[in-house]
């Protein structure tokens, strides 16, 4: 609502297929090592601005949490502030302020997150932090309650107070019978009202350790001088208990179709959803990730994908119409198309429309060109990451915590380029049945704002 | 598509060349430079060829504000517009072009100015560059398109019609605004969209889109000759001067206490206070102020005393608003229902404390070394931010001397200029505006 002045994204517009170039990708020079307590370590030298960024990443997030215990992976997040025996609570906000940092933390079905950016000479002193609290945070009773309302806060503001949010909620609940990606990240009020100091000491003593940690530094450093100052800060960390397999529970065959249904007054236009458990790029085999990212694109990337020309500018009756994928997660995720019809036109309409793009793909595949364009489209789009420093350290933590390496980052360029026509054809029809899908739809109800 | 020009042969004259000297020892060094074209187009530039890319982002003074009444909507329409068809090439061939060169284009307005940006690959510079200028200089604003983008906007509107935030937003700017233009909706309603033609678009386009109000930041992988000659490539047949309707100033209208009653999850608060001109003496003291009471870091007065001691918030945050022809000091929250009431308290509070009293030493100190350490690591963190902070000190007529000036005046601010400050600020009564369930006595 109160935007500044400058705001402003620089988006990028996706545009067509035609004899794409095929793009020289220059290595991202990136280097990777293990410290003795099983730290892995991740350096992204980047000396254009007297910046770093510097990040841990946990390998644990919500979908590891206890039954019953939904929210706690985040709850423990905010709790991570709250003080060790050498740095008292609201020392490192200090010292990250004093500096003109920034720095923050987020959780995900798979991983818990901190960072800094920082002028390079206050590296040392962040990592002295981050290693600091990795074993030694000091939880005490009378700083659960009002964080604990904090997070209860959080929730209301990003889901309970958003429609959208709401049914998404429900979409996971209902797509996901027994994989916990069916719980939401930010917990379920009833068990979030009831999370308590034992359940995140329990959290953090189990998961929180070098050995089930991934270290990352981007910016205006040196891999020699990133190596000394972490053995000297992480190094001294001692190893974790081993951890057991990350395996959770697994879905049982999906034989329906299903739908949620969410009305509320504040809606002035229907949208409809419809979601597909499919693989992702650790599940998948066989360029299948691959071929999903490349299908997304093709189906409902942009504004030249076939749902947008199709849907929005030949039939005029959609808003919007496209596709998501996540392809990030750490098992089986989900692929997404949504639509909304033009005030004068119904659901309904947009709803079979896209399908019938999703059928007609399924029947007669896509064509060279379509998939020329969307390869270079992917490929470029790793340069353009290259220049934003803190999005490079985002993506190379999330491999190596979904257990990848700088190896599989370097390839992904040539393993896109290998994908064929067929195979894009092949995982649409083999993962996007209508019949197994969910189905989500966002409607107005009678009484608007008074 | 024909090449247009060549880029070579270009004289570019120099302005002094700045460094921006960060006090640590970084091995880093970020050079500015004010580049003037052959045709005297300036810009600045930042050079480096650490990645084949270059970013240019360019503002014209005039935005939003210049739609004509009853025509409102028109420059957000016109943005939508620019890489929807231009000179030869109709929305599917630029589009399917725009694609082949590997660049992204993009365009957006406010109510003071239309900014537009482009990201290209250095392999394929003169290539993307012709396009750029195509989409600036002979946007075609074809029917087609333009009933595409118009229905994509009317759908927005629908969609967010029956949102009490959106009739919370209506009553807010009407109330702070008036009639003035910045009371007006950016993005039109439906009846004022149905009466754009493209002969409107056209005329808003040439009023606009000229040299004499044109601030371009360019960063990335070319060097002060070509950024030179690039400068005239794309801008140079624009026309020298724009045709702008003049815009009053306007004090926003305090002291109100406005209401919206939905059943809420949440009531969301939000409190306006004077804000201060980006040329007053005081503007430093008045910034301080702000990063004090709610900005930035999670240390503020606001943050400490609703979120960190009594969880009402999940975030309270204040900040200082400078359009060009007003500026206010925005507070927002949102909390639950039942604690509203308590958490306002709690804000005007903290608001009067730091009205009667000013801050404190140690305060000031560590407000001062955040907002001079904040702004490289907030400004300089991708080719995207750095054009950006080439722009936007330049639109409000600051020089390029701006960024260690900027240093030198942070650090002259004293208690007594921050306590003078917030008398004169927040002594003030706010309007308020209250988003949620009506009000409900504590359990």
């Amino acid at each position: 609502m109160f935007k500044t002045a400058m705001a402003f994204a620089l988006t990028a517009l996706l545009a067509a297929p035609v004899l794409a170039k095929e793009q020289v990708q220059p290595e991202a020079v990136a280097e990777q090592f293990v410290l003795d307590n099983g730290l892995e370590v991740v350096v992204i030298p980047n000396r254009r601005a007297p910046i770093v960024t510097h990040m841990v990443w946990y390998k644990v997030g919500s979908a590891d949490e206890p039954a019953g215990k939904s929210g706690i992976a985040h709850f423990l997040e905010h709790l991570m502030f709250k003080g060790t025996a050498r740095h008292p609570a609201g020392e490192l906000d200090r010292a990250v302020t004093e500096i003109g940092g920034t720095g923050n933390a987020f959780t995900t079905n798979d991983v818990t997150a901190y960072y800094q950016v920082v002028p390079p000479d206050a590296l040392a002193s962040m990592m002295d932090f981050e290693a600091d609290r990795m074993r030694g945070l000091i939880l005490t009773e009378d700083v659960i309650g009002s964080e604990r309302d904090v997070v209860l806060e959080e929730r209301r503001m990003r889901t309970d107070s958003n429609p959208q949010a709401l049914l998404q909620e429900e979409v996971y609940a209902t797509l996901f019978q027994n994989h916990p990606y069916r719980i939401p990240t930010i917990g379920w009020m009833h068990e979030m009202e009831q999370l308590n100091r034992a359940d995140a000491v329990a959290f953090y003593n189990q998961y929180y350790a070098p050995n089930n940690a991934v270290l990352v530094v981007a910016g205006d450093v040196d891999v020699d001088e990133v190596r000394a100052l972490a053995e000297a800060s992480y190094g001294a960390v001692p190893r974790g208990p081993a951890l057991p397999p990350r395996v959770r529970p697994a879905e049982p065959q999906h034989d329906t179709q299903r739908t949620v249904t969410l009305a509320d007054p504040r809606v002035g236009i229907a949208s409809f959803t419809k979601s597909w458990i499919v693989p992702t790029y650790r599940s998948a085999e066989n360029g299948e990730a691959e071929a999903l990212d490349l299908l997304s694109e093709i189906l409902g990337g942009g504004s030249r994908s076939r749902l947008y020309q199709q849907i929005i500018v030949k039939d005029g009756i959609g808003a919007s119409a496209g596709t998501r994928y996540d392809g990030g997660a750490y098992d089986d995720s989900t692929f997404m198309l949504y639509g909304a019809p033009q005030p004068e036109h119904t659901l309904a309409d947009v709803e079979g429309a896209i399908s019938e793009q999703l059928a007609l793909l399924i029947k007669d595949g896509v064509t060279e060109a379509e998939l020329e364009s969307a390869k270079a489209r992917y490929v470029r789009s790793m340069i353009f990451a290259r220049d934003v420093q803190f999005s490079m350290a985002h993506i190379y933590g999330a491999e190596l915590a979904n257990g990848g390496n700088i190896e599989t980052l370097a390839e992904w360029p040539d393993r896109i380029r290998d994908v064929t026509a067929e195979q894009v054809q092949a995982v649409a029809a083999k993962y996007l049945d209508p019949s197994l899908s969910v189905t989500s739809y966002l409607l107005p109800s009678d009484a608007g704002a008074q | 598509m024909t090449r247009l020009f060549p880029l070579r042969h270009a004289l570019a004259l120099f302005a002094a060349l700045f460094t921006l000297l960060l006090s640590l020892p970084a091995q880093a060094e970020i050079q500015f430079q004010e580049v003037t074209s052959p045709l005297g187009i300036k810009a600045w530039l930042m050079e480096d060829h650490s990645l084949p890319l270059i970013t240019i982002r360019f503002a014209f003074e005039g935005g939003t504000t210049q739609d004509p009444v009853g025509k409102e909507g028109l420059a957000n329409l016109m943005t939508a517009l620019f890489d929807e068809g231009a000179g030869d090439l109709d929305s599917e061939a630029f589009q399917i072009e725009l694609d082949n060169v590997g660049a992204e284009m993009s365009f957006v307005a406010d109510n003071d100015a239309v900014y537009g940006a482009m990201r290209l690959l250095t392999e394929q510079r003169d290539e993307a560059l012709d396009l750029f200028k195509l989409a600036i200089e002979a946007p075609r604003f074809d029917q087609n398109p333009i009933d595409r983008m118009r229905a994509q906007i009317v759908a927005g509107i629908v969609a967010a019609a029956q949102d009490p935030s959106t009739a919370a937003q209506n009553l807010w700017a009407q109330t702070l605004y008036g009639d003035h233009p910045y009371a007006r909706r950016r993005e039109g309603t439906p009846e004022t969209l149905a009466s754009i033609t493209a002969d409107d678009l056209r005329s808003l386009h040439q009023a606009i889109f000229a040299r004499a109000n044109l601030h371009v930041g360019i960063v990335g992988d070319i060097d002060a000759e070509a950024a030179g000659a690039m400068l005239d490539m794309v801008f140079g047949t624009l026309p020298e001067q724009p045709d702008l309707t003049p815009i009053a100033d306007v004090e926003p209208v305090l002291g109100q206490e406005l209401e919206v009653n939905y059943p809420l999850p949440q009531t969301a608060i939000y409190l306006a206070y004077p804000g201060i001109r980006r040329d007053a003496p005081d503007y430093f003291a008045a910034y301080l102020m702000n990063e004090i009471l709610g900005g930035g870091s999670i240390l503020s007065r606001l943050t400490a005393e609703v979120r960190e001691k009594r969880g009402l918030a999940y975030n309270i945050t204040s900040a200082l608003l400078n359009f060009q022809h007003t500026e206010m000091l925005i507070i927002g929250t949102a909390t639950r229902a039942d604690r509203a009431e308590e958490t306002l308290a709690v804000a005007q509070e903290v608001i009067a404390r730091l009205a009667e009293n000013g801050p404190t030493e140690a305060e000031l100190a560590s407000a001062k070394k955040y907002v001079i350490g904040s702004y490289p690591i907030n400004e300089l963190n991708s080719s995207s931010a750095i054009a950006n902070t080439l722009v936007g000190p330049d639109l409000r007529n600051l020089g390029i001397d701006h960024l260690t000036r900027r240093q030198e005046l942070i650090e002259a601010v004293s208690v007594a200029d921050v306590k003078a400050v917030a008398a004169k600020l927040l002594g003030v009564k706010p309007t308020t505006l209250l988003i949620g369930p009506e009000a409900q006595p504590a359990p």
